[in-house]
């Protein structure tokens, strides 16, 4: 900025500064000063948008209004028995969470038989306060309106608000009936639920009273500003086990390849191998090619990760485990790359390996490339 | 190979000679040269040089290693043999231009929609491996270790999806109010995008970011420790308007639910009194519209608030009386305590910090001054303080906060230091403007235990070893 020369008033100055900005195009400071010189103007149009938008017919609400509350304002009339609710089950819910909603293959597990006779009487599930338990949807929900609501919005899976309202009580007695809620021959409607919330068995295991729910509620924990000498001893409690170092793929191809902090190889063995897959490429780009973040991408947005793990076992065979068994076959890459876009089961156990048909083939030859090698 | 390596006429022998010379595991800074480089032979795996070290070099292995040679070979120039021969004259860098200095750019909206350079082809959201058996109800973390500043870029945002995410077309997408107001009513997005509007940064996290980490250091890196966390300009129409242009019952409205119009349909339940605040039903973010992934074309924001509250693609708001006990918060998102009891409706994140840089997985390359980076937050109002400790919690230094400093948004925080190259622990602490200080994991898991999964906000420890590798640790 210029220096103004002695005598110019601040008003004249500013003035000046005006022009000279809006000359070179430019702002700041001056420019809100000289905005103070001349005062705001509000617009008089604060409101007059009341016309905007329109009222809902009530056929519309009533087809999108379909929550349904603990005190079951909402819920539709109807019913369902356990049997028919079976016979659904099996057809469209088991694939997912298993016959006896026990399985943990894809979601974690509705019902696993740690609900007691004294939990439905209590309405404390008592196996929440053992760590090694796994925690089933049955053991921790409280309100039997949120198994109704969300079955009837979000289920099945791939085909969610495809049930008739019957369907849904007759699955929500079938889920029931699991942890022997319900009996095997009992009939779920609007009219019984309420003594169905009665015998939930975690119907008592919420709490509301916690600092979390308003803006200036209390906290719980309370640490102090302590600036120096604040602890006596520092001892290392946990850290990342070497073995696991790679868990997450190389550390090295998730930071950006140069500045002070890059990644650290944490697997010397898979950085080869998707060297090799990636050799072709033009080395335009250092590390991010060497990186071969082609497979990887692959792995991780095809969803791979989900089941398969590099050197370790998950739902599916480790990485390292199918590039061993097809060593030595000579057309690997097109068995498994075929394997990978239709899917099988048999090879590795009984889980299902569903197809990766949104492959194509030649992205599915660049995984089976890698994995061969 | 690069022109640049056939004209230093280097042959593959000197090459191969020089990938096999050791080096410090910690490189001194070479010679005059500004830009500190790796050390050549990493960019060989080391079963490639034993390999060849045992069978000579095949056909097929020299092709592997002229890969690796050429894409090392900028960071050869700058180091070991080369940067010796080449010292007298000095950077190769300099003294040879390379090709983008000496022909034509590309031209004016090659790429229509601008992309990042493929160089940071490294810094993209991530799934955690094993974290869920679905893709569909999974989440991709912000890869916070390559973030500069307090704005999440649009693609980079989190996700966090509970059916999978979808792509709705906004000529077909309405917005419905409905429950205890004088008049249900129906808006487009011609309609919404009518009403007056404000632009507000915040941000969002998940409530089960940092949730691996109760029981003990689970994962490798700040991707995946915070990365369900971003931070964005969202401009929208405040939900307090459109609250009173419905006419909501002032007298019985306590709670507003809030719906998708995706498959899962996600409900949560807001209480009124943060809905009449600060809420946002939104349609743009960071200067666009929506990405799909983040609810295009209309999601709320719920600042302060855990993210799953934010419901995406929002087609329903219903002004109730009582809370909803939805899935979300009736069988998820409810916080186990030691006692068996689950605390229903937590919302509110409170103040957390972590540091980004050096964080977990990086690796601090000498001895010398770093600026270390990090972020900082409060659901509760805003950061006030960010406190950086060295030595594990024995001793703090106040780091200076960067920009724009505002409510329950993002806080970029910085701090010197210089590495005696010894082991160190690096910590972060906040202080919000309520007085709220971080606590250490210790007091957490005293009063919660380790078993709540939502609401992880301790103090983050980040072990820098001696050789400058950085890792995960939790401190007793």
């Amino acid at each position: 900025m210029f220096k103004l020369p002695d005598g110019f008033t601040r008003h004249v100055g500013v003035l000046l500064m005006m022009a000279v900005l809006s000359a070179c195009g430019q702002g700041g400071d001056e420019k809100a000063e000289a905005a103070a010189v001349t005062p705001p103007v509000a617009s008089p149009w604060q409101s007059g948008y009341e016309d905007i938008g329109r009222t809902a017919k009530p056929a519309e609400v009533a087809a999108w209004d379909i929550d349904v509350r603990p005190d079951f304002t909402g819920l539709p009339a109807g019913s369902g028995s356990v049997e028919q609710g079976e016979e659904i089950w099996l057809a469209r819910c088991a694939a997912c969470h298993g016959d006896f909603g026990d399985s943990n293959k894809f979601f974690s597990p509705l019902a696993l038989g740690n609900v007691t006779p004294q939990d439905i009487e209590s309405g404390h599930v008592a196996a929440l306060n053992d760590p090694t338990r796994v925690r089933t949807t049955l053991m921790k929900v409280a309100t039997v309106s949120t198994l109704w609501d969300y079955i009837d919005r979000a289920m099945p899976w791939n085909a969610p608000k495809s049930l008739s309202t019957d369907d849904v009580y007759s699955l929500v007695a079938y889920l029931l009936s699991l942890d022997y809620i319900v009996d095997e021959d009992f009939v779920l409607s609007n009219e019984n639920i309420a003594e169905v919330q009665a015998r939930l068995p975690n119907r008592n295991g919420m709490t509301q009273d916690h600092g979390l729910w308003k803006i200036d509620g209390e906290p719980d924990v309370h640490n102090t500003a302590c600036m120096t000498d604040c602890e006596s001893s520092v001892e290392v409690a946990s850290s990342i086990p070497s073995f696991a170092r790679n868990a997450h793929g190389n550390l090295r191809d998730q930071m950006r390849s140069f500045g002070p902090f890059q990644g650290v190889n944490t697997s010397e063995e898979q950085g080869e191998k998707m060297m090799l897959a990636s050799e072709d490429k033009a080395p335009a780009a250092p590390k991010a090619g060497l990186a071969a973040s082609a497979p990887m991408d692959l792995l991780t947005s095809n969803g791979c990760l989900g089941c398969h793990q590099v050197d370790n076992k998950l739902v599916g065979p480790a990485f390292t485990a199918v590039a061993k068994k097809y060593a030595d076959r000579e057309d690997a890459v097109a068995y498994l790359s075929q394997k990978i876009r239709q899917g099988g089961s048999g090879v590795w156990g009984g889980a299902t390996m569903p197809p990766m048909a949104q492959l194509s083939e030649g992205k599915a030859d660049e995984i089976a490339s890698w994995l061969a090698q | 190979m690069s022109g640049k390596s056939d004209k230093m006429g280097t042959s593959e022998k000197e090459f191969l000679a020089q990938a096999y010379t050791p080096s410090p595991t910690v490189p001194e800074r070479p010679g005059s040269f500004g830009q500190l480089r790796k050390a050549p032979e990493s960019f060989l795996e080391k079963s490639t040089i034993e390999a060849v070290s045992q069978s000579g070099v095949d056909e097929n292995r020299r092709r592997l290693l002229r890969t690796s040679f050429t894409t090392a070979l900028a960071g050869m120039l700058g180091a070991g043999l080369s940067a010796r021969a080449a010292a007298a004259e000095g950077d190769p860098d300099i003294l040879t231009l390379p090709p983008w200095s000496k022909s034509l750019g590309n031209a004016v909206a090659t790429n229509p929609y601008g992309q990042p350079s493929k160089y940071e082809a490294n810094i993209v959201r991530r799934q955690s491996p094993g974290l869920t058996q679905t893709a569909q109800a999974s989440v991709s973390f912000s890869p916070l270790q390559g973030m500069f500043g307090m704005i999440t870029a649009s693609g980079l945002h989190f996700e966090r999806h509970h059916q999978g995410w979808v792509d709705v077309d906004p000529r077909r997408h309405r917005l419905m109010i409905n429950g205890l107001v004088s008049k249900p009513m129906v808006f487009t997005m011609d309609d919404l995008m009518r009403l007056p509007s404000v632009s507000r940064i915040h941000f969002i996290e998940c409530g089960a970011n940092t949730g691996m980490e109760w029981g003990n250091a689970a994962v490798p890196t700040v991707q995946y420790t915070h990365g369900m966390l971003s931070c964005s300009e969202f401009t929208g129409v405040p939900l307090s308007l459109l609250l009173e242009h419905a006419g909501y019952d002032k007298a019985r409205g306590k709670y507003v639910l809030a719906e998708g119009a995706d498959g899962s349909s996600m409900t949560r339940t807001i209480d009124i009194e943060r809905a009449l605040d600060d809420v946002i039903v939104a349609y743009g973010m960071n200067g666009e519209m929506l990405r799909p992934e983040n609810g295009y074309p209309l999601r709320l924001v719920v600042p302060g608030v855990q993210g799953v509250s934010s419901v995406k693609w929002l087609r329903r708001l219903e002004v109730g009386d009582k809370p909803y006990a939805t899935k979300d918060e009736a069988i998820h998102y409810v916080d186990l305590m030691p006692d068996g009891q689950s605390r229903q409706y937590t919302s509110i994140q409170e103040a957390k910090s972590v540091i980004t840089s050096p964080s977990g997985g990086q690796r601090l390359m000498t001895k010398g001054y770093y600026n270390v980076t990090g972020l900082a937050w409060s659901g509760r109002g805003t950061v006030k303080r960010v406190d950086v400790s060295f030595d594990g919690g024995r001793n703090w230094y106040t780091a200076n906060l960067e920009g724009a400093v505002l409510p329950k948004a993002l806080t970029r925080f910085n701090i010197g230091w210089v590495w005696d190259g010894k082991p160190a622990i690096l910590q972060s602490r906040v202080v919000d403007s309520t007085g709220y200080v971080q606590p250490l994991k210790r007091q957490l898991k005293e009063v919660r235990g380790t078993r709540s999964v939502y609401h992880n906000n301790a103090i983050q420890s980040w072990r820098v070893m001696e050789s400058g590798e950085v890792e995960n640790v939790q401190i007793a």
